[in-house]
């Protein structure tokens, strides 16, 4: 395993964590830490209990609710939608049940699982990290193997504390150069998607490199990884530095004192060998970066703010056109439009993509001194309950508050259609989620992703908005 | 999981690229606790008007694609979440087999998890599939997968390509979990390897939030 060959990061972290290989070639791998939410274990314990298996390493697992939860008060009194409670209360019943180490929605520490896991330090550099959920693809940017899977994985990975894995190929995507101004990590991988397409990274791990994500903080590397998966990556990595060390030191489940020195002693043997080769490279040069929007239902189609809707008779060939035409009607555009003619209707800031303190300082740099436009409903959902806090310390709520921005509690919230917190249809929304699909943010809702500056300067402004117009105070 | 082995049916065609999960089973339908009864919300947005009544231009609301068992459809089927009541909903409406050029990793996965095989073939071959797929219901499609081969109803023969493991846990409709179980001593070796390394990894840290409320 170790030889002389260059190997990449995955790679390395790959081979660390074979248990054994098939002789068909699949890999048994084995996962340290596996994170469980309500939407897609509920199943995964049935099966455990129908067979009388147990979970086989609690300390590897930790428990959380963030889909199902409502985002206002009402969350503490219980959930109203009668399936949802049930999902929540069918994972406290499991929790419970197995013995699972479980952070409840009392607690300050609760948050969405992609937010909490690095957070809590749960999730470290080198390990291997699952939960069901794509997203999990979040995680990478500590330079761990961290990707999501399904129900039928969920039960086999409590049962077994393994999965049975082929080895994805390798992909790296580089950008090189300094962020122009008003340019987020967002915009980054708005901007890798638009460009390798939703299937460009399938069958592959992507790591990104280059010196503009050496130069992200954590909060920017969370993002970029966490849309891998809008770019069909299995998942997303990028190689641990001082800057990865010094975010996880001190977090509740970091190694302490000596065991963090030789943790990052081993950590820092992870980067990718120089002469490892890559069966895919991408690369982008920054300075072409400018403030991203999609337009589309899929995350592939997204513009610079300074665009225009396409014309869909401009698709490459029928199957393109019929998508694009489908497209521009269900966002209900016009070919030709402006992209900041577009008026919004809600704005949602949040989700595992752009919820953490940093994203919430960018949105509030914005909001700070302005007023939401009339008709306008904005809305910012702090990721854990931990970010809520520490905004609140920094007097953010009260930024968004005066502006009129409603300042909510921790969850998915507007992400997908699944709590209280939805778009009604035809409504138009700026939102720095991840996904954009037909329905995703509520049947007939329209999504126009992008960074957390961005959307709060679609609501103060109340259409689609360069954010570098207000930065030079034109609004 | 049931085995699959050879399955003759009706085909729909779904002449669409990128089919996401979430057109797949819209989130709102993922509240359920059991892997059953997912059919009836099995492409909801696409399958029903906002009343709730049937969209009649809908593949799935059209005979005899009701009673479908196959579905050809374009690139990158499956893309977007893990959730697996994706491949839930196909078999509760009683897909079996879905033929595309190819299909999103996670979705992959899933399908052979509950006993939908995936079949990848080129996209001319799914252009051809989907016109005999729109000849109704006398145009039956066979896949077997002893064989490999996807027979069209002119009785011309197509092979595909599988995972070799897979197949065969297809074919014989079993589970993983157990097949993993019995490896259970290299994971106990692998884990006190593990334990001496980054002994950080095994300690007793979350015993706190053991206590669920
Ligand atoms: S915030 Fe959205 S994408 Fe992230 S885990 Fe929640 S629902 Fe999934």
């Amino acid at each position: 395993m170790s030889g002389t060959k260059p190997r990449t990061l995955y790679d390395k972290i790959f081979d660390a964590h074979l248990v054994e290989t098939l002789p068909d070639g699949t890999a048994l791998l084995y996962i340290d830490r596996h994170l469980v939410h309500e939407v897609t274990s509920p199943q995964a314990f049935e099966g455990l209990r129908m067979a009388k298996r147990p979970v086989r390493r609690l300390e590897g697992t930790v428990a959380v609710v963030d889909h199902n939860i409502a985002t206002d008060a009402s969350r503490y009194t219980g959930i109203d939608d009668p399936e949802s409670r049930v999902q929540v209360e069918t994972l406290e019943r499991n929790v419970k049940e197995f013995n699972v180490p479980y952070i409840p929605l009392t607690d300050a520490r609760q948050g969405i699982v992609h937010v909490i896991g690095p957070e809590q330090g749960l999730s470290l550099p080198g390990m291997t990290i699952v939960c069901g959920d794509s997203h999990t693809s979040t995680h990478g940017a500590l330079g761990a193997l961290a990707f999501g899977i399904g129900t039928s994985e969920v039960e086999h990975v409590l049962a077994t504390q393994t999965l049975l894995q082929k080895r994805a190929k390798n992909m790296r995507v580089t950008v090189e150069g300094a962020l122009p101004a008003g340019c987020t990590a967002k915009d980054i991988v708005l901007a890798i998607i638009g460009k390798i397409g939703t299937a460009g990274g399938n069958g592959h791990v992507i790591e990104y490199a280059g010196s503009t994500i050496r130069a992200l903080d954590m909060a920017g590397r969370f993002s970029v990884c966490n849309m891998s998966i809008e770019a069909g990556a299995r998942a997303g990595m990028i190689a641990p530095d001082q800057t990865t060390f010094d975010y996880v030191k001190g977090r509740p489940h970091a190694p302490k004192g000596e065991y963090f020195d030789r943790a990052v002693e081993w950590w820092k043997t992870l980067p990718t060998d120089e002469g490892a080769v890559f069966d895919k490279e991408v690369f982008l040069d920054a300075a072409e970066i400018v403030p991203m929007v999609s337009w589309g239902t899929s995350p592939e189609d997204v513009l610079p703010i300074t665009g225009t809707v396409p014309n869909p008779e401009e698709g490459a060939d029928e199957a393109r056109r019929a998508q694009l035409r489908r497209m521009v009607d269900y966002m209900g555009l016009t070919p030709g439009q402006k992209l900041t003619d577009l008026k919004v209707d809600v704005v949602f800031i949040g989700s595992c993509t752009n919820s953490r303190i940093e994203d919430m300082r960018a949105a509030a740099a914005i909001a700070r001194g302005r007023r939401v436009a009339e008709g306008v409903r904005a809305m910012v959902v702090p990721g854990s309950g931990l970010v809520k806090l520490q905004a609140e310390q920094e007097g953010l709520d009260a930024v968004f508050k005066e502006a009129g921005f409603e300042w909510r509690e921790a969850g998915c919230s507007m992400c997908l259609g699944m709590n209280p917190d939805k778009l009604t249809p035809g409504q138009r929304c700026a939102s720095t989620s991840n996904r954009n699909f037909e329905g995703r943010q509520g049947p007939g809702g329209r999504t126009h992703l992008c960074s957390p500056a961005m959307a709060a300067a679609a609501a103060v402004t109340g259409r689609l908005t360069d954010v570098r117009e207000i930065a030079e105070g034109k609004h | 999981m049931d085995a699959f082995t050879t399955l003759t049916g009706i085909a729909a065609p779904l002449p669409m690229a990128n089919v996401d999960t979430d057109k797949i089973i819209p989130a709102r339908f993922l509240k359920t606790i059991a892997r059953t009864g997912l059919g009836k919300s099995l492409f909801a947005n696409l399958r029903y008007r906002e009343d709730g009544s049937e969209n009649p231009d809908f593949v799935l609301n059209q005979e005899p694609y009701r009673h479908a068992e196959i579905l050809v459809t374009h690139e990158n089927f499956g893309c977007g979440s893990s959730r697996e009541h994706a491949p839930w909903a196909l078999l509760d409406f009683g897909i079996r087999c879905v033929i595309a050029p190819d299909f999103a990793d996670i979705f992959h996965n899933n399908s052979f998890k509950n006993g939908i095989l995936p079949v990848r073939l080129p996209r001319e071959v799914c252009d051809q599939l989907m016109e005999d797929a729109r000849l109704g219901g006398n145009a039956r499609l066979t896949v077997d997968l002893e064989r490999q081969v996807v027979v069209r109803p002119n009785g011309e023969e197509i092979s595909f390509e599988i995972d070799p493991l897979r197949r065969h846990l297809l074919l014989n409709g079993l589970d993983d979990i157990g097949q993993t179980m019995q490896k259970s001593a290299s994971i106990d070796g692998f884990e006190t390897k593990q334990r001496a390394a980054q002994p950080w990894l095994y300690g007793a840290a979350q015993q706190e939030e053991r206590t669920a409320s």
